[in-house]
């Protein structure tokens, strides 16, 4: 697993990101809910796998692998936000965020991560990925 | 044919009467019509009475038939005439001047009067009913000299009455005897909504107050209400309902109830008297609102003239609310009892609602708060009391997609003779013959040709779509382009609603202005966040989320996923230190590539996400803003300090204006040429803002653009001094701030508003230009630098730039 240490001030909050025991097994612990900017994607990195978590305008939260459905997309991260739905950076693509689903007159889909909130902790399901 | 024509005689020159008279003329040319008023008007349209009292109508706007109209149609007109008997014996309408004119028919459609509450006081001055122009007359000019306005009751008219007189400053609180407004339109919590918005619009409210007395000797001084209560005010609208006018009737003796009583085609109880509108009484029913009138008068015209009708079974009636800003509606049964299936919909954010009330299935009535747009196909559903089924339901709830698409359906599906307009009484068919038989294809034409949308306008949408679906793909765009397909609203009008409604962020602005996708797309965020900060300079709280990604990083994103670095360089001069920490950042973070740039600055190419603070921060140089809408760069040629043709400092120059815009939210991004003598080796011919320098001061050009559409400058003006280079940099710069669409570049402003236009604002009005430059000083002391700021906020940029990272896996 990638590290990177402290640059200028800046820290990783570690502790933040304790591994929590948990009965699934998969389910991983990335953070609390203020770690994530309301509609700025957020992106995280299990098993060198790029994850992008959302934080949308209710709170509620999606995760994807951060790669574009589009061809010529950009990294999802970048995306703009509007309620459940996400246009892709560069290639203006809308996709649902609770189906993956690419919206007309485009076609394809993205691959969701199930993402839940546990009080103010961010879980991920990182079967997805391992 | 009819060698001597019939004598028809109107007593009443309302909507009712005369909406008759029009029906009648259609039909037959049997009659010689005189007709009578005591109001010394012509006919006009009453219900649009309450935007003359809040004045954003005038007398003549209302008006439905001209002078002229009755002169052509030969009509002999009486006005300020009153009728005071008909002797049905000799067949004479008698009036108060003591004419006497013979009938052969008389129709009565004197309408009704404000109900005016026989309490003590009621005979003030200072009292006034709401129903005719003269009411609207007294409400005007007591709002110039009184201050506290009292309106007993909380219907219709009332609502309208208070929010016409609040309109015109009073302080107005209604007074309504129940404890919900409008409770003969309205459930409860549709009036509850009502209230609260009418609230937050500086009304107050009584409820539950019945008013005893008016106080006051010669002059009004307040209410008493039966819970002893006093309310202080000065002048008082009695809007407490209407009553038929049934004087005329009463004093021929006719038969009256509540009012004038008639039959199925509107007879009266003596032969050929007729009656129509708010004086009669069908099947023991008085009606108070416009549509009904129309259905009557359809029948009696038929019927008067001599062609088959089906007899008059009643009205649906509905309910439109003309207070500016506030959509009701309602139709049909409207409270809940046992008996209905009821389907609601309440949203407390958006402040809509909406109610569909069924009975064994069948529509029978609904009501909606806040967003009306669906009350022409209600209004159509619960007059035939239609079937719900899964699709309609789909439709009308908005469970289903797009609803243009069904909307025109419902037309497809309409009846040929079923009413489009209520109000002048227009069928499908007129409309759809306007466009196939004679052509018309504005809706202005169909409005003045069938007077359809003419009266309360409510029919506008349906009219629309009627000539969607004729017209098909001919059809005029069915409403102009918005900024993007959330709204149809274009630029102008979002900024004029902005400053109109004092909206303050993206949210809002979307909420008021109903887009259509809640949280908008990224055409619209942007722009809204780049119109809030022009507006706003200092107390609008930029949205990251709204910015486009290259602003909200502060760096260029590289198709690689890296991004671009270029620090600023004012007037394109570095020097060694600046040079030494581009070369040792550089290699520190193993940047790709080193680039002077096409705007004469240095660009770090390949640098990663995660770096890009620590990159700022050691470069310790402001940003260059190569990614935003914004100052890019001035470019420069070397001048006077150096070149051996120059006369004018422009590396001095450039690098002024550039620390003196950079950082500055504008349209679209900017770019400056300042060149020291007019060999132009800076290429001023291309700048958004070209400067050449002469002997005698400084010419500046704009509008140019090098890039997709090649656009050569347009010369600007010339000015001597710096001082004044500056001040018009700034007022040109500010105008195109205020003016200019977002993503906008000068060259097509230039084009679109036309360089006399902005010669005009800026060169000639001399005050404008003086309140430009106040402005754009005044935005200008906001702007930071973003690499800093950024810097400074720790938590904003890791949660930017730094990937999270699971300490551990499970």
């Amino acid at each position: 697993m990638q590290t990177r240490t402290n640059i200028n001030g800046f820290t990783q909050s570690d502790s933040e990101l304790q591994a929590d025991a948990n009965p699934q097994g998969s389910w991983m612990v990335i953070g609390d809910l203020d770690d994530f900017l309301p509609r700025i994607g957020r992106v995280f990195i299990v098993n060198k796998q790029e994850i992008v978590v959302f934080r949308l305008s209710d709170d509620t939260l999606r995760a994807a692998i951060n790669k574009s459905a589009s061809p010529k997309g950009g990294p999802l991260a970048e995306g703009l936000v509007s309620g459940n739905f996400l246009y892709d950076p560069l290639h203006d693509w809308k996709v649902d965020l609770n189906t993956g689903i690419v919206q007309a007159p485009d076609e394809g889909s993205i691959t969701l991560v199930p993402v839940q909130l546990n009080g103010d902790q961010v879980l991920i399901d990182s079967s997805v990925v391992i | 044919m009819h060698a001597v024509k019939e004598k028809l005689v109107l007593i009443g020159n309302g909507m009712a009467g005369i909406g008759t008279i029009e029906q009648i003329l259609k039909l037959t040319n049997r009659y010689e019509i005189t007709v009578i008023g005591s109001e010394p008007y012509v006919n006009y349209n009453r219900i649009l009475l309450s935007y003359v009292l809040e004045g954003s109508q005038s007398m003549d706007d209302i008006i439905l038939n001209s002078l002229d109209w009755y002169n052509e149609q030969g009509i002999t007109l009486h006005t300020g005439v009153t009728v005071e008997k008909i002797d049905t014996e000799a067949k004479l309408v008698l009036t108060d001047k003591g004419d006497a004119f013979a009938y052969d028919k008389v129709i009565i459609a004197t309408g009704s009067t404000p109900l005016m509450l026989p309490i003590p006081g009621a005979h003030l001055p200072q009292v006034v009913g709401f129903r005719d122009i003269a009411d609207c007359e007294q409400m005007r000019e007591a709002a110039k000299t009184m201050k506290k306005a009292a309106v007993i009751g909380g219907g219709l008219l009332g609502l309208e009455a208070a929010k016409g007189l609040a309109g015109l400053g009073m302080e107005v609180t209604v007074v309504h005897l129940m404890d919900h407004l409008m409770e003969r339109q309205l459930d409860a919590e549709a009036a509850l909504m009502l209230k609260q918005e009418l609230e937050r619009q500086g009304i107050s409210f009584l409820m539950g107050k019945q008013t005893c007395t008016i106080l006051g000797e010669e002059k009004v001084t307040g209410l008493q209400f039966a819970d002893g209560c006093v309310l202080d005010s000065d002048f008082v609208v009695m809007a407490a309902g209407i009553c038929p006018n049934t004087k005329v009737a009463s004093a021929s003796g006719l038969n009256i109830e509540r009012g004038i009583v008639v039959n199925d085609y509107m007879q009266t109880s003596v032969e050929d008297v007729y009656a129509v509108g708010e004086c009669v009484q069908h099947q023991g029913v008085c009606y108070g609102l416009v549509a009904p009138l129309f259905e009557q008068g359809s029948v009696l015209a038929k019927h008067i003239s001599g062609v088959p009708t089906e007899p008059y079974k009643g009205s649906i009636v509905s309910t439109k609310l003309k207070i500016s800003g506030i959509d009701v509606f309602s139709a049909g049964d409207f409270i809940c009892s046992p008996a209905h299936t009821v389907i609601q919909n309440k949203n407390d954010w958006k402040k809509t609602y909406k109610k569909i009330l069924l009975k064994d299935g069948k529509i029978v009535g609904a009501v909606l708060y806040g967003d009306a747009s669906d009350s022409a196909q209600l209004q159509k559903l619960v007059r035939q009391q239609a079937e719900m089924t899964d699709e309609l339901y789909a439709e009308l709830t908005g469970t289903s997609g797009c609803g243009g698409h069904k909307k025109s359906l419902a037309v497809e599906s309409m009846a040929d003779d079923e009413i489009v307009c209520g109000c002048n009484g227009v069928t499908k068919k007129t409309i759809v013959d306007c466009i196939v038989e004679q052509g018309m294809t504005t809706l202005d034409e169909i409005k003045a040709s069938t007077g359809a949308t003419r009266s309360c306008g409510g029919c506008k949408p349906v009219v629309e779509q009627i000539m969607q679906y004729v017209m098909g793909d001919n059809a005029p765009a069915e409403s102009k382009q918005g900024i993007c397909t959330c709204t149809t609203l274009s630029r102008d009008e979002i900024v004029a609603e902005i400053k109109a409604k004092g909206l303050t962020n993206i949210k809002e602005i979307m909420h008021v202005l109903g887009w259509q996708q809640l949280e908008g797309c990224p055409k619209c965020r942007p722009a809204l966040n780049y119109y809030l900060t022009m507006l706003q300079p200092g107390s609008y709280e930029e949205d990251p989320s709204s910015r486009v990604m290259n602003e909200r990083m502060h760096a260029n994103l590289q198709k690689d996923g890296t991004y671009t670095v270029i620090p600023r360089m004012y007037g394109g001069m570095t020097t060694t230190e600046d040079l030494k920490k581009i070369t040792d950042v550089s290699i520190k973070y193993g940047v790709k590539l080193i680039k002077v740039t096409g705007g004469q600055r240095i660009g770090m190419i390949g640098v990663g996400k995660e770096d890009l603070p620590s990159v700022w921060d050691e470069l310790d140089m402001p940003s260059g803003y190569a990614y935003a809408k914004s100052l890019r760069t001035v470019k420069t040629c070397v001048g006077s300090q150096f070149c051996r043709f120059g006369t004018q400092d422009s590396l001095e120059i450039g690098a002024q204006l550039e620390r003196r815009f950079e950082r500055l939210d504008l349209p679209a991004k900017f770019k400056f040429a300042v060149n020291g003598c007019p060999r132009n080796c800076a290429e001023a011919c291309t700048k958004d803002i070209g400067i050449v320098g002469n002997d005698g001061g400084w010419e500046i050009f704009i509008g140019g653009n090098g890039g997709i559409k090649a656009r050569l400058a347009d010369a600007f003006c010339k000015v001597k001094t710096d001082q004044e280079l500056f001040d018009m940099c700034s007022a040109i710069m500010q105008y195109y701030r205020e003016t200019g669409a977002y993503l906008e570049r000068t060259a097509d402003w230039v084009e679109r508003l036309g360089l006399e236009h902005i010669k005009h604002a800026i060169l000639e009005d001399h005050d404008n230009r003086k309140a430009l430059i106040e402005r754009i000083d005044l935005a200008l002391q906001y702007v930071e630098d973003p690499w800093k700021k950024t810097l400074r906020d720790k938590k904003i940029s890791e949660a930017l730039y730094y990937h999270k990272q699971p300490a551990e896996q499970i």
